[in-house]
């Protein structure tokens, strides 16, 4: 790694164990009392306690977030790519689900229980919901943007559809599907969370309330982080995986 | 430097225009982007093509390409002894690069080669071969991004090259490059004809540069789009950078001038 590349790395970890310091500092100095903010410590402590079940409950979470994730994604690309295969597929159905990207998801998931039962699934698709749009919109973008002579090059070579599909249109997107696939990280997390305050007897979210009604902010506080650790592990793939399949001068920022 | 074979031995020129024209239909209206050009263009030779914009020029070389059909006159290209295969024999340079900013160089120039389902090994080596001989030998592995503009135009026309097409058409290649930078290529560009023995039909802005390149110079004007005179160029074989000053340079680019109403 060159020296600019770790000049960043320790830059943004001083910076986080900075923050997390602050932290500790105010709560001691302020003299904060426990249920309105532990210190760092307390949260951690709460890892200790077997009643808890993190495990069970990180599963759950993480198991939703992803889920529902990478069923967006695949749903998202597919649908974008038969939208730029089938215009008429396009005019009918782009609208439409224009339409329905203005219900506000979290609205859907009194409805999506009553279709879906209680439990994980419907937390899946409550956060397939949320990640969906911006995925299919970044990739039907990422696969309209192609230079008009450059399929006047291909085509005076009488070169056919899936060609230019496969060698210019795809590879052309994979920018624009990573960029949607970021932003999704954030939505997803927050759908599965909102499903699991919604409906659920597991997970983070659902832990959350929980412990809250104990006033057991530590664990509330541990449960956010936790959360957030998921969230940072969704996005950390996505980049390693931009890293590998796309050009630096290809990533949209 | 290599003899024009102005015509091939039974007197066909290579690439035979007769009043084309060429109409934009949309669903309410027409377009005449061509009322009438007639060329003869030999097999080996350089047609430079200017005019103002809108005239019609890209339009010329996508009739050429087989993009668009003609809507009047007629288009043959090759000859008996130099057939043409209108999948095969077309090479194309635009005035951006276009290149694939995820390929290195050498896939970009293999895309041609690759869309043609040309025998993989040999195409990779007469890539090598091409990117010597546009000067981009030790670039076969880089980015796009990692190469200057000029570079990268330099990459375009070995794709354009990749599949041995007949005809190379240029469309203002080198209209976006600093004018440096366009002089050195307008060099490069008689080196490599001269060396791959390709009849181009160059588009450009340039008056200077399609004298000095062209051994005709097509001038055609806007409203109605046709073609104003087409200029056979008499200055010495070997093009290079004295012929500038020969006084004939002088009297061909005022004769272009004036048919441009440019005065
Ligand atoms: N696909 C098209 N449909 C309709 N009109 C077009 C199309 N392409 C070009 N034109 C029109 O035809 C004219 C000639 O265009 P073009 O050949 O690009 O000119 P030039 O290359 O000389 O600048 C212009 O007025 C342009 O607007
Ligand atoms: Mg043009």
């Amino acid at each position: 790694m060159s020296a600019a590349a770790w000049r960043k790395i320790t830059i943004a970890v001083t910076v986080h164990l900075a923050f997390v310091a602050i932290w500790w500092i105010a709560v001691i100095v302020g003299d904060v009392p426990e249920y309105i903010l532990p210190t760092p410590w307390l949260a951690l402590t709460t890892l200790g306690e077997p009643n808890y079940n993190w495990a069970r409950h990180f599963a759950a979470t993480t198991q939703e977030v992803f889920g529902g994730y990478i069923l967006a994604t695949v749903v998202g690309v597919t649908f974008a790519v038969l939208f730029t295969w089938s215009r008429r597929l396009d005019e009918a159905l782009m609208p439409l689900l224009i339409t329905l990207n203005m219900i506000p998801k979290v609205a859907m998931a009194p409805l999506f229980i009553v279709w879906l039962r209680f439990g994980i699934q419907t937390n899946i698709v409550i956060t397939f919901t949320i990640c969906f749009f911006p995925i299919l919109l970044n990739t039907a973008r990422g696969l309209r943007e192609v230079e008009p002579e450059l399929l006047d090059l291909v085509r005076s070579l009488k070169g056919n559809r899936w060609q230019i599909f496969t060698k210019i249109q795809l590879p052309g997107a994979l920018p624009y599907i990573f960029s949607g696939m970021k932003v999704a990280t954030v939505l997803a997390v927050a759908g599965a969370i909102v499903g699991e305050f919604i409906q659920s007897d597991r997970g983070l979210g659902w832990f959350m309330l929980v412990t809250q009604e104990a006033l057991n902010t530590d664990a509330m506080v541990m449960a956010l982080l936790l959360v957030t650790l998921i969230g940072i592990a969704l996005y950390g793939a996505v980049i390693a995986l931009e890293r590998a399949f796309v050009v630096k001068d290809a990533r949209v920022e | 430097m290599r003899a024009l074979n102005s015509l091939s031995p039974n007197g066909e020129s290579f690439i035979s225009l007769k009043n084309v024209r060429k109409v934009y239909r949309t669903r309410t209206e027409e377009f005449e982007a061509i009322q009438s050009i007639s060329i003869e263009v030999a097999a080996g030779e350089l047609v430079s093509i200017v005019g103002p914009s809108g005239c019609g020029k890209s339009t010329l070389l996508k009739v050429l390409a087989g993009l668009h059909p003609h809507d009047g006159g007629e288009v043959r290209i090759g000859s008996t002894n130099d057939p043409f295969d209108p999948a095969r024999d077309i090479g194309m340079v635009f005035q951006q690069p276009l290149l694939l900013k995820w390929r290195r160089i050498r896939e970009n120039v293999l895309l041609p080669a690759e869309i043609l389902g040309l025998p993989r090994k040999a195409s990779r080596e007469r890539a090598n071969d091409l990117l010597q001989m546009v000067g981009l030998g030790g670039f076969e592995e880089s980015y796009p991004y990692e190469l200057s503009g000029g570079m990268q135009q330099r990459a375009a026309i070995a794709r354009a090259l990749i599949h041995d097409p007949k005809l190379i058409l240029m469309d203002e290649p080198f209209g976006a490059l600093d004018a440096l930078t366009r002089e050195r290529m307008n060099l490069e560009l008689l080196r490599i004809w001269v060396e791959s023995k390709k009849t181009i039909l160059f588009v450009t802005h340039g008056i200077q540069e399609a004298v000095f390149l062209g051994s005709h110079v097509a001038v055609m004007t806007a409203g109605p789009a046709r073609l104003a005179e087409y200029i056979e160029i008499h200055l010495p074989e070997t093009r290079n950078l004295d012929v500038k000053t020969h006084e004939d340079f002088g009297s061909y680019t005022r004769r272009i001038y004036a048919l441009l109403d440019l005065r």
